[in-house]
């Protein structure tokens, strides 16, 4: 176990950008997250991978307040999550996130769906908008299909959209649940590329995923889940090779046979 | 011909279907046709040219009281003032409702904030050069229309707060809009009117006094919200919950995520639903006639009271008018909505 690693001075980058410590949450009497405890630096690539229901969504959820943890401090930029609303919008202007089911809105272009968050949250003019959205759509490589509606991409192309509308939010931090499950096979490259892209780039990156080439070459650290609990957490090279928990050693075992 | 053979006579039980309905169409359509074009009465200025046996539809009625039908007791002199109000609701709905035309926005405004204001001012006066016009001489479809396009123009976004209310997470206005919704749908809208009408104004401190008309719209508009509060929250349960969670996930307000994500999407879903809600409403205002106003069947009630125009047919054809003048109404509507149902599904396929 590399705790070590986990808990890296931060002081280097200034604070950490995300910080969870002892969450409990409870979907009523059912315990969806024990105790989790986990310390994202800045420009940190982290994947979370796990058995499916281990408490992976819940957990990056909480970190915009989709989800309200029980327990325990979650803070984000130094920021803490409370009731306070003005705090989890403050926190939701610097998170971006994007879904398994891609969740663009139907009703609306995709060049809109780029530019609503940044005119209404941002208060940025109608033109710096389009421009930042239209960069954002050259940068997943759909600039051609602004005008289209989402119902009219493929689900690759939708995903991509998905991820320039919350980059047009420039924010600092990205969560990603599962982006290229609801994918077919051959449009799960096109998506990934982007997220390496991003990682290249230096994005705080938080990735709940099963591609485990992508962890591989991207993360910087890897964390497993089960049962709402961080069971281990380490480095790329150390969680495929050498695993301690046998939940983990299980787990990777049915992943890579298939 | 090859149509007839393709869509009539496919088969036999297709055939004689064909032939059935063609039979019904026959009995019903043919006396219809001949009491109201070829045996009717197109003119006369009394009951004596409606008079005799043989005779059909009585037309003469229907012109000799339009004014009636149209205004109610609305004094002549100032019927001008009638016909503008509705010159200028027409001029504000029909580019409206003609997607191509430019400048939504202002034509919202118009519609929802100069318009009413204008209107009251018109048609109630009481302003130098306006002489005040009691609603108790109000009638006919000058009534129908102030009472439907009230309760149609409150009940929308009312019953979209009250749906919205119903799924907050904050209990007292869970509560509240719960219980509203659910009283009002309780009730008949008869009783809702007698209790506008009679009720109310026993809760009313002593010396205020609400208009009978004013007490009805309210009682209209508070009722058919509560139906609306339920077509539109069959709209928000049909959206998944991912839309709500993206917007909220970039940073969109409460209010901003259902101006600009949520309900575009779930009034869109219960156009119908709203339409149909319209359409009964507009046609629930005849019942403001048992609390002493009159609307169009009303006031074509009253006419047919007219001893001068006392004849067999009269009747038939005071209530064919009157039904034919709602059907307009409510069939456009419906159009209408279909127009829009097939455009707005043609904009975005999923
Ligand atoms: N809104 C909810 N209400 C009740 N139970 C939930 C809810 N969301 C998730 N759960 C349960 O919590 C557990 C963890 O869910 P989730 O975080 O989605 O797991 P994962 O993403 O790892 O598959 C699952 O057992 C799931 O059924
Ligand atoms: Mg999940």
């Amino acid at each position: 176990m590399s705790d070590a690693a986990s808990n890296a001075a931060p002081a280097a980058s200034g604070r950490p950008a995300i910080e969870i410590e002892h969450v409990d949450k409870w979907f009523g009497d059912f315990q969806v997250l024990r105790d989790v405890d986990l310390t994202v630096n800045r420009n940190e690539r982290i994947v979370i991978a796990g058995p499916s229901g281990s408490g992976k969504s819940t957990l990056i959820r909480c970190i915009n307040r989709l989800e309200k943890h029980d327990k325990g401090v979650i803070r984000v930029d130094g920021i803490e999550l409370t009731e306070d609303l003005k705090r989890i919008d403050e926190v939701r202007r610097e998170v971006g996130m994007v879904f398994q089911q891609f969740n663009l809105f139907p009703h609306m272009t995709v060049l809109e769906n780029c530019m609503l968050a940044p005119i209404w949250v941002r208060k940025m003019p109608e033109k710096d908008a389009r421009e930042t959205a239209m960069s954002y759509l050259e940068r997943v490589r759909i600039p051609e299909q602004a005008l289209k509606y989402p119902g009219q991409l493929s689900g690759g192309q939708q995903q991509r959209v998905a991820i320039a509308r919350s980059l047009c939010m420039n924010p600092r931090i990205m969560l990603f649940d599962e982006p290229t499950s609801a994918l077919d096979p051959e449009m799960i490259k096109e998506v990934l590329d982007v997220m390496v892209g991003l990682a290249e780039d230096g994005m705080t990156m938080i990735v709940v995923t099963h591609e485990m080439g992508f962890a591989r070459q991207v993360a910087d650290r890897v964390v497993f889940m089960d049962e709402g609990d961080i069971v281990e957490s380490a480095d790329p090279e150390t969680f495929f090779n050498n695993p301690q928990n046998d939940r983990t050693k299980a787990f990777l075992a049915q992943i890579l046979h298939n | 011909m090859e149509w007839m053979r393709k869509n009539l006579f496919s088969s036999w039980g297709n055939s004689l279907l064909t032939i059935v309905a063609l039979y019904l169409v026959y009995i019903i359509i043919v006396p219809f046709l001949d009491w109201a074009v070829f045996s009717a009465v197109f003119t006369g200025d009394s009951r004596a040219a409606c008079l005799g046996p043989d005779k059909g539809a009585c037309w003469p009625f229907v012109y000799a009281n339009w004014d009636q039908f149209v205004y109610g007791r609305y004094p002549e002199a100032e019927r001008w003032r009638v016909n503008i109000v509705f010159f200028l609701g027409a001029a504000g709905l029909i580019p409206l409702l003609m997607p191509s035309v430019p400048a939504k926005l202002y034509n919202v405004i118009f519609l929802l904030v100069a318009y009413p204001v204008l209107a009251v001012i018109l048609l109630v006066g009481g302003r130098p050069g306006l002489p005040m016009v009691d609603t108790s001489y109000w009638g006919g479809l000058l009534v129908t229309l102030v009472v439907a396009v009230t309760g149609i123009v409150v009940s929308l976004p009312l019953g979209v707060l009250l749906a919205l209310g119903r799924r907050s997470e904050m209990p007292v206005i869970r509560m509240f809009s719960v219980i509203f919704i659910e009283v009002w749908r309780g009730v008949p809208l008869i009783t809702v009117l007698f209790m506008a009408s009679v009720m109310l104004p026993m809760f009313l401190p002593e010396g205020v006094t609400l208009d009978n008309l004013l007490r009805c719209l309210i009682g209209v508009a508070l009722f058919s919200s509560a139906y609306m509060a339920e077509v539109v929250r069959g709209g928000l349960q049909s959206m998944p919950k991912g839309q709500e969670e993206a917007a909220r996930a970039l940073g969109l307000s409460y209010p901003q995520t259902m101006i600009f994500i949520i309900l575009p999407q779930a009034l869109r879903h219960v156009i119908p639903g709203i339409v149909n809600t319209f359409i009964g409403l507009f046609k629930d205002t005849t019942l403001v006639l048992i609390v002493g106003i009159f609307d169009l069947l009303g006031q074509v009630r009253t006419q047919l009271s007219d001893p001068n125009w006392s004849a067999p047919q009269t009747a038939v054809t005071g209530y064919v008018f009157a039904a034919a003048l709602f059907w307009i109404f409510c069939f456009g509507m419906s159009r209408y909505s279909t127009f829009m149902e097939h455009r707005l599904n043609a904009g975005h396929q999923r």
